[in-house]
This record gives C-alpha cells, structure tokens and sequence, in this order.
C-alpha cells in the first residue's frame, strides 16, 4: 500500500511538472525556440496573481481569471517585440537572450517584491484530502492533476482540430513556406507565445497554491519543465503529460526511500531515460 | 491582348555577394501562359521566387497591374493574387491533404470560384485522399496537392516552379492537362520548367534564361530548333 501511495502521489506531482512543461513544449514544437526565461516567467505570473489578489482583496482563482488575458497579451508583446528579432538567427541567439530576460525577471521581482518567502493561499481545500480505497488523496493534487490533463486536452484539440491549429502546424513545417499560402510565420508566432503564456498562469496559479516561491525558484521549475518535455519527446503534447508523470514518480520513490533523495532520483530517470531514448518516449514524427 | 498583369524591370537577384539575375525584363499579360526554358541555374527558380516574395528585390523591379511590388513578403504578394507552387512542392507533413488545402485559404482576398470542391472537380484523387497525410501520397499526387493548395488562394497569377520534376512521363501529362484547364479557367500561368517538351507545348510564349540573363524570347511555333538550343546552353 505504502508503494502504491507513493506512486499515486509522484502521479499526480507529475501534474504539477506537466504544466510547467506545457508552454515550453508548445513554443518549442512550434518555433523551437528554447526559452530558458521559461521558469522565471513562470513566477512572474505568480507574483501577479498575488499582487491583484492583496490589492483587490479577490480570492487568487479570480485574480488568475484577471491575469490570463493580460498574460496573453504579455506573451503576444515579448514575441513581437523581442523574440522575433532573435528567431531567425542562430539558435545561440534565442538562448542568451532568454537568459537575459531570465536575469531582467529576477532582479525585477527582488526589487518589486523583495526576497521573501510568498504562497498563494485558497484556505481549507489547501488541506482537504479524499479517501479512495485506502489512500489519502488530497483534493489539490487531483486538481493539478486534472488541470493538466484539461490544458494538454485543450492544446490538442486547438492544435488538431481548429483552424488556428491548422495555421501552428503548417508554420512549424516551415516558416518558410507558410509565407506563401499568405500566413505571416511571426504573427504566428506571436500567437503561439501568448497561448504558452496562459498555461503559463494557470501553471502559476498551481505553483504558488501549492509551495512556497521566491524570486529565485524559476530556474528549478524551468529544470523540471525541460526533463518532462524530453522525457516525453520534443514537441509531444501528451509525451509532455508523460513526462511530467515519470518525473513526479522518479521524484516520489526517491523520497520514499530518502527526502534527501527526491530531486536526484528525478535527475537519474531522465539521464536514464535519454541514453536509451535520445529523442524521448514519444517523438514527435520528422 | 490584354494588358500585362505581371512585369519585371530590369530585375536584379542577389544572394549575398552572389548575383543571380541580371537585368531580366519579363512581361506576363493577362490570361496568358508563359514558360521559362532553361539549364540548371540558369536563374529560373530564383527569378519566380523573387516574383513570389521570397527572394529580396527592388521596389520598382516588379510590377503587378501597374503597381510596384517588389520586395513584398510572400505572405503578401498572395494576398495581392500571386501565389507559387514551389520546387519540391514543399507541402506541410503535418497535415492531411485537405488541411493542406484548407490552408491555402488563408492567402485569399478575391473570390475567383476555386474552392475546395472546385480543387476535388480537378483532381479527384485527392478526394479520396483527404484525410491522408499529403506527404504520403505518389509524387504527383502531392504535385496536385501543391497546385490545389496554391490555387485555393484564387490567384490572378499561378506560379509553377517544376511541377514536372521527378515525375513519369504520364504524370507529367496529367499535370499539364490540369495546367490547361486552369489556364481555361482565366488563370494567369507562369512555369519555370526544363522539360523542354513540356514547356513548349503548354505555353503561349517561351523565355529563355541563360546565366541569368534573358537569352530567347519568343512564340514557339515562331522559334526554331536551333535558336531554342543556342539559348539553352550558349552553343
């Protein structure tokens, strides 16, 4: 019992790394572009949950509401501004220009919000947990678990299934080539960032309900983010669901046989896992 | 005759240091189909890329209907009714042979009556292929796919960039066969072709590229053997 608990629970821990996962693998599926700001844009959107939930006296799931569309608009901005002046050069070029908006973010969030401690509070379901044959489960981690699968659900079908899907593939073929049925590959672009920005708050909201976050934290999640989506398979939406699982259960084993051991039984899955399967578990076709 | 829909002005192609066209005067005149001849980097595919957007040129050094378009990003010089089926076909992998002219969609901004079902009407395989993915499909399949998902953005000018390479000679038949009914539609049609034979029989009348230059121009009922060969490899 005691081993199936801790699989359930690395389970459902894996919806929580597959969130952060999700915009990543997007963005990368459909520019690959690696955005190595990723995490900390991650607690970005977490400080601004917080901030209009204290300055409106608003629970954090309406201040979520708020944020989303000024997060897209966020995403949109970046893309357009910056982003797209950097992806038509060498990859080198993306890279340390992400990490220099990694460093922007930090610093901005120290001096905005100083170095302390921060957690977005829900009240008692925070502590709720349902018994189910025998386990304890708590209600937060079933419904981090079920937003990931409603996000990663959501980008499917957008991405399958409607026109502005139809437009995220074609351009992910080849910029190039999109330009000639008339599709623009940076408005494109744009579009994809701000999408990848709202699964960046909702992967926020879950974040800071569920631990403690500073101005510091985002490269860690960006770290986890990263061993889901190539565990998974680069640019796989639901090997990033995947991946994020074998995460959270590498982690939970770890505990299991020593807290110390967590963060580096995730490491050795994925180092595992990519000497056997350079590309992943579930590559995306080429 | 009508007037000229299509026009290059002493054109100039760069890449880089590299000049690949030099000085090309072309006019393409509505309704019209009009081939370019020549050898392997003659400067074909550079030339109708340029007309397509997607190689850099000057302002005036294109002409569509009067207006200066030269240097206009592809995605929109298919808005303003010129749209290329490019070398190698280039289709999308990801998706299905209906997605893919689904997607062709996207560049219209007249109505000229090709829609899907018209594309199905002129290449009824592709019906019964549709929700295949268009990579899998034979070579001329995807060469229908490619003209389909260009013509889905109801062109003035249709560009084809060697819808003949690579395929058997029946194809090749059957492809052009399409080319002459979309020309009976009011299409205006260019083609970059080296198929000689091809070229020749499909089009009204035939320019010769040579090291980048325009070395023949011409109707070829009025070209002889021996002019078409001069222009060809400089003999």
């Amino acid at each position: 019992m005691t081993t199936l608990n801790t699989i359930v629970q690395g389970v459902l821990l894996g919806g929580l790394y597959a969130l952060y996962a999700a915009g990543l693998s997007l963005i990368f599926g459909v520019m690959r572009l690696v955005n190595l700001a990723h995490g900390d844009f991650i607690v970005l959107a977490a400080y601004v949950i917080l901030a209009l939930s204290s300055a409106f006296f608003i629970h954090p799931v309406f201040a979520l509401l708020i944020a989303l569309p000024f997060l897209f608009a966020l995403g949109w901005a970046l893309q357009r501004v910056i982003l797209n002046r950097t992806v038509e050069e060498n990859f080198l070029v993306p890279l340390l220009v992400t990490f220099g908006l990694q460093i922007i973010i930090q610093n901005g969030l120290l001096i905005g919000f100083s170095a302390d401690s921060q957690r977005l509070s829900l009240g008692a379901i925070e502590t709720l947990s349902l018994s189910i044959g025998g386990l304890n489960v708590g209600v937060m981690p079933l419904i981090t678990f079920a937003a990931a699968v409603a996000v990663i659900g959501a980008l499917s079908v957008l991405f399958y299934y409607t026109a502005l899907g139809r437009k995220l593939r074609a351009t992910s073929d080849s910029a190039t080539f999109v330009q000639i049925v008339g599709i623009n590959p940076r408005a494109v672009f744009a579009i994809a960032m701000g999408i990848a920005f709202l699964v960046i708050a909702i992967a926020a909201f879950f974040m800071g309900v569920r631990s403690n976050f500073d101005p510091s934290v985002g490269p860690a999640r960006l770290l986890y983010a990263f061993e889901a989506v190539v565990i998974g398979g680069l640019g796989s939406l639901w090997g990033t669901l995947a991946g994020g699982v074998i995460l959270g259960v590498a982690q939970g084993i770890g505990a299991a046989i020593n807290p110390q051991y967590q963060i580096l039984f995730g490491h050795i899955v994925f180092i595992l896992i990519i000497l056997v399967r350079p590309r992943g578990l579930f590559p995306k076709q080429s | 005759m009508s007037g000229a829909v299509l026009e290059t002005r002493a054109l100039e192609v760069f890449y880089g240091d590299f000049q690949a066209l030099f000085g090309v005067d072309v006019t393409i005149n509505e309704g019209e189909t009009v081939a370019i001849i020549g050898a392997n980097g003659a400067g074909k595919s550079s030339f109708l890329n340029a007309l397509a957007g997607l190689n850099p040129a000057k302002g005036d050094q294109i002409v569509l209907e009067g207006a200066p378009v030269g240097g206009t990003p592809a995605y929109e010089m298919v808005r303003k009714g010129v749209a290329l089926v490019p070398e190698g076909r280039r289709l999308f992998p990801s998706l299905s042979v209906e997605e893919n002219l689904l997607v062709g969609r996207h560049g219209m901004t007249v109505d000229r009556g090709w829609t899907l079902e018209a594309i199905y009407g002129l290449f009824p395989i592709l019906k019964e292929r549709r929700n295949q993915p268009a990579t899998t499909l034979s070579g001329g399949q995807q060469q229908q796919v490619a003209i389909g998902r260009a013509l889905m953005s109801n062109p003035k000018v249709l560009l084809c960039d060697e819808i003949s390479l690579g395929l058997a000679p029946n194809v090749i038949k059957d492809v052009y066969k399409a080319v002459s009914e979309i020309k009976a539609r009011g299409t205006t049609v260019l083609i970059v072709e080296q198929d000689l034979s091809a070229a020749l029989s499909a089009a009204d009348r035939v320019y010769c590229f040579m090291e980048g230059k325009v070395s023949l121009e011409g109707r070829p009922s009025e070209l002889t053997k021996e002019q078409i060969q001069n222009a060809y490899f400089g003999l």
